[in-house]
């Protein structure tokens, strides 16, 4: 574990096994016409306090969607059907955000639980100047003057290392880079220290140069501001570089979950394994005289949530797939401390 | 055909190309004097950042947008200076695949009719003979013979890409310019379509432009690499020599940035300062000195010449010789305790 340098700005609980963010159970569903997508189905997440919880999954695989349930941001033909999302509130509480009622919300987003997005020019207000928003959302959780509201948003600016903060308070943002902006976003969210911060694909609209920059300048924020990150991206390059824990989503189900290391090292679940072995690797795709060895791929495609296969939605792409698993969905094992699957064949993997 | 019969013959030169746009009352050069070279039986990658211009390469080549100046010498005739009649005749040897699978085949027609078209179009076959191709094709690429009547809202985005890729071949074209081809697909079917390209490079001795963001697919796909940066050439040379042995302050940046898929190791990381600067003002002498870590005053006033530093090998740099140390090169990694 890492020693922190500075002091964090929110108390760190003695245990480091506190936990900022429990999902349990928790069910999605669209519906669109007369069918019903299941896009969140029994999903369960742990984010550790002061710590980042990668969400990990393909397209469908109902990463935002579960991300949007906790900041309760769905769409009007969605719903939560079932499940709870316990969060521990700054005043000690403790909330079930699944049923808390909008008055809460409103208190606890933004406040304690700030989100970030992958396009920044679209969650930012092109009207309004890149001060003006921090300052509305600052004066929106606490009461504070304007002047006290407009300094702290420069010191923001500062902490998310924009040059020349005074000035660019008075830009808009079209006048920036995407990495600026994606920085503003940063600073913004971050302005009323939440406990938690939850990132969706954060840096996937960027160039690599800046990826790098905004990834370090948030792995200094939450060692600076000890806040807890539930990150969702679909590049596991970028997860073994931010995570802590990872949780692997496929179809609408977190399929495993484990930290960073023992993922990486025995994956437990085929899919995990099949994505890991996806990426190129050039010490691994090269035999001795240099030729390339063709990779492995995952065979056919992600299934859609609204015609899921019975029994386990992997079981027509993996490799292991006994009678079972088409019958019967696999529950969540725990394989070690920290370490769960969903898969009947967990030990043959 | 195998690494080792692989050419050293050029088919395509392309030499000092300028692209400049209007933007407004403004000009911007999208592409400042660019010059490579593309083997015959090779994948040659074309790598940079958004701005980098590596889009409009590609895209000047194929006179989908028209270039403002240099030349594009395929097998010594220039593209660039070609009529529209000859133009037409060109196409049956250089082909496009399109980075968006979903905007780039026509909602309305079945997969035969848009693979018949570029045969059609280029008198290949006729009745049951070019039946008979659309349905080979088809499963060279990998999709069944008899998905020929299906539309491809039918079809998953990996699919789709696929019948991109059949029609492109569907003209047996000596050369393809793939733009992004994969960046628009699930990290599970990404594998599927570079194993693709692959096997056509190898069995059907097809060259390629690939032209991509992502370092690890072109290191693992392509024989040779191009690095722009802001419309320039900073880099060029065989991939070992580009990955193994970087000698432009930027390509060792950008090698150092992408993420590793592995949390016990990491590259020791050059990060970047700042952003990209904008086309419309680019810095004078070398483009990349405002974020170059190596920058010196002399940067600013020469534009770098391009020097070779190997077989093959180019670089663009005033301090190639004496880099500082500290400038990590690819292979670098440190484990993380």
């Amino acid at each position: 574990m890492t020693q922190m340098n500075a002091e964090p700005m929110n108390p760190v609980p003695a245990s480091s096994d506190a936990v900022t963010l429990k999902v349990t159970g928790l069910r999605t569903h669209f519906r669109i016409g007369s069918t019903i997508a299941k896009a969140v189905d029994d999903v369960d997440l742990t984010v550790r306090q002061g710590k980042t919880l990668a969400v990990v999954g393909e397209s469908g695989s109902g990463k935002s969607v579960t991300s949007l349930s906790i900041m309760r941001l769905l769409a009007p033909s969605a719903r939560i059907i079932d499940g709870t999302m316990t969060f521990k509130r700054r005043d000690g509480s403790v909330v079930d955000l699944a049923r808390a009622n909008n008055r809460v919300m409103r208190k606890i987003r933004g406040g304690e639980i700030a989100m970030i997005f992958q396009e920044p020019m679209t969650s930012l207000n092109p009207l309004y100047t890149v001060g003006d928003q921090i300052i509305e959302m600052i004066r929106l959780h606490e009461t504070i003057s304007r002047a006290d509201a407009r300094s702290r948003a420069r010191r923001m600016l500062e902490l998310v290392e924009i040059a020349s903060p005074e000035q660019r308070l008075d830009d808009y943002p079209h006048s920036m880079s995407g990495g600026m902006r994606q920085r503003v976003m940063i600073a913004l969210a971050l302005a009323c220290d939440p406990f938690l911060l939850i990132a969706d694909e954060p840096t996937t609209a960027l160039d690599v140069t800046i990826q790098a920059q905004i990834l370090e300048l948030l792995r200094r924020l939450q060692h600076e501001m000890g806040m807890s990150i539930l990150f969702v991206t679909h590049n596991l390059g970028v997860v073994a570089e931010i995570a802590d824990d990872v949780a692997v989503m496929y179809a609408g189900k977190v399929v495993e979950q484990a930290p960073v290391r023992s993922l990486f090292k025995m994956p437990r679940h085929p899919y995990t394994k099949g994505l890991i072995a996806c990426i190129p690797d050039p010490a691994r795709d090269r035999d001795e005289t240099g030729r390339r060895r063709p990779l492995s791929p995952i065979p056919g495609s992600v299934p859609s949530v609204t015609n899921l296969p019975r029994g386990c939605a992997y079981a027509d792409r993996c490799p292991l797939t006994v009678d079972k698993c088409r019958v019967e969905s696999p529950p969540l094992i725990a394989v070690e401390t920290l370490h769960s699957t969903r898969c009947w064949r967990h030990e043959d993997v | 055909m195998s690494a080792t019969d692989r050419t050293n013959e050029t088919l395509l030169s392309v030499r000092n190309l300028v692209k400049t746009f209007h933007i407004g009352k403004g000009l911007v050069q999208a592409i400042a004097g660019v010059s490579f070279d593309v083997r015959r039986g090779r994948t040659t990658g074309i790598v940079g950042e958004s701005g980098s211009g590596k889009t409009t390469i590609g895209r000047c080549i194929m006179r989908l947008v028209e270039p403002s100046g240099g030349e594009a010498l395929f097998e010594g005739e220039d593209l660039f200076q070609a009529s529209n009649k000859r133009l037409r005749d060109l196409r049956k040897r250089l082909q496009f695949i399109f980075q968006d699978p979903y905007s780039s085949l026509n909602p309305k027609m079945k997969v035969a009719d848009i693979i018949g078209e570029a045969i059609d179009t280029h008198r290949i076959a006729k009745g049951g003979a070019r039946r008979q191709m659309i349905g080979d094709l088809l499963e060279r690429v990998g999709l069944d013979r008899d998905h020929d009547r299906r539309f491809p809202h039918e079809f998953s985005g990996g699919q789709r890409q696929r019948i991109g890729i059949a029609r492109a071949l569907a003209v047996q074209p000596d050369l393809i310019v793939a733009d992004e081809p994969i960046s628009a697909l699930d990290v599970s079917v990404q594998a599927q379509i570079l194993n693709l390209f692959q096997s056509l490079q190898t069995e059907l001795g097809l060259t390629v432009v690939f032209i991509s963001h992502d370092l690890t697919v072109v290191e693992y796909l392509c024989d040779d690499v191009v690095v722009l940066y802001l419309g320039r050439v900073m880099e060029s040379g065989r991939a070992e020599d580009i990955y193994g042995n970087p000698r432009h302050p930027y390509t060792r940046a950008l090698l150092s940035s992408s993420p590793l898929p592995d949390p016990e190791r990491r590259r020791e990381r050059i990060v970047l300062k700042g952003d990209i600067p904008s086309p419309l003002a680019p810095p004078s002498g070398c483009v990349f000195r405002t974020r170059c870590p190596a920058a010196i005053d002399a940067c600013a006033k020469t534009v770098p010449p391009i020097e070779e530093v190997g077989e093959h090998h180019t670089v663009a740099c005033i301090r190639h010789q004496d880099l500082p140390a500290w400038l990590p090169a690819q292979n670098q990694t440190k484990e993380i305790a």
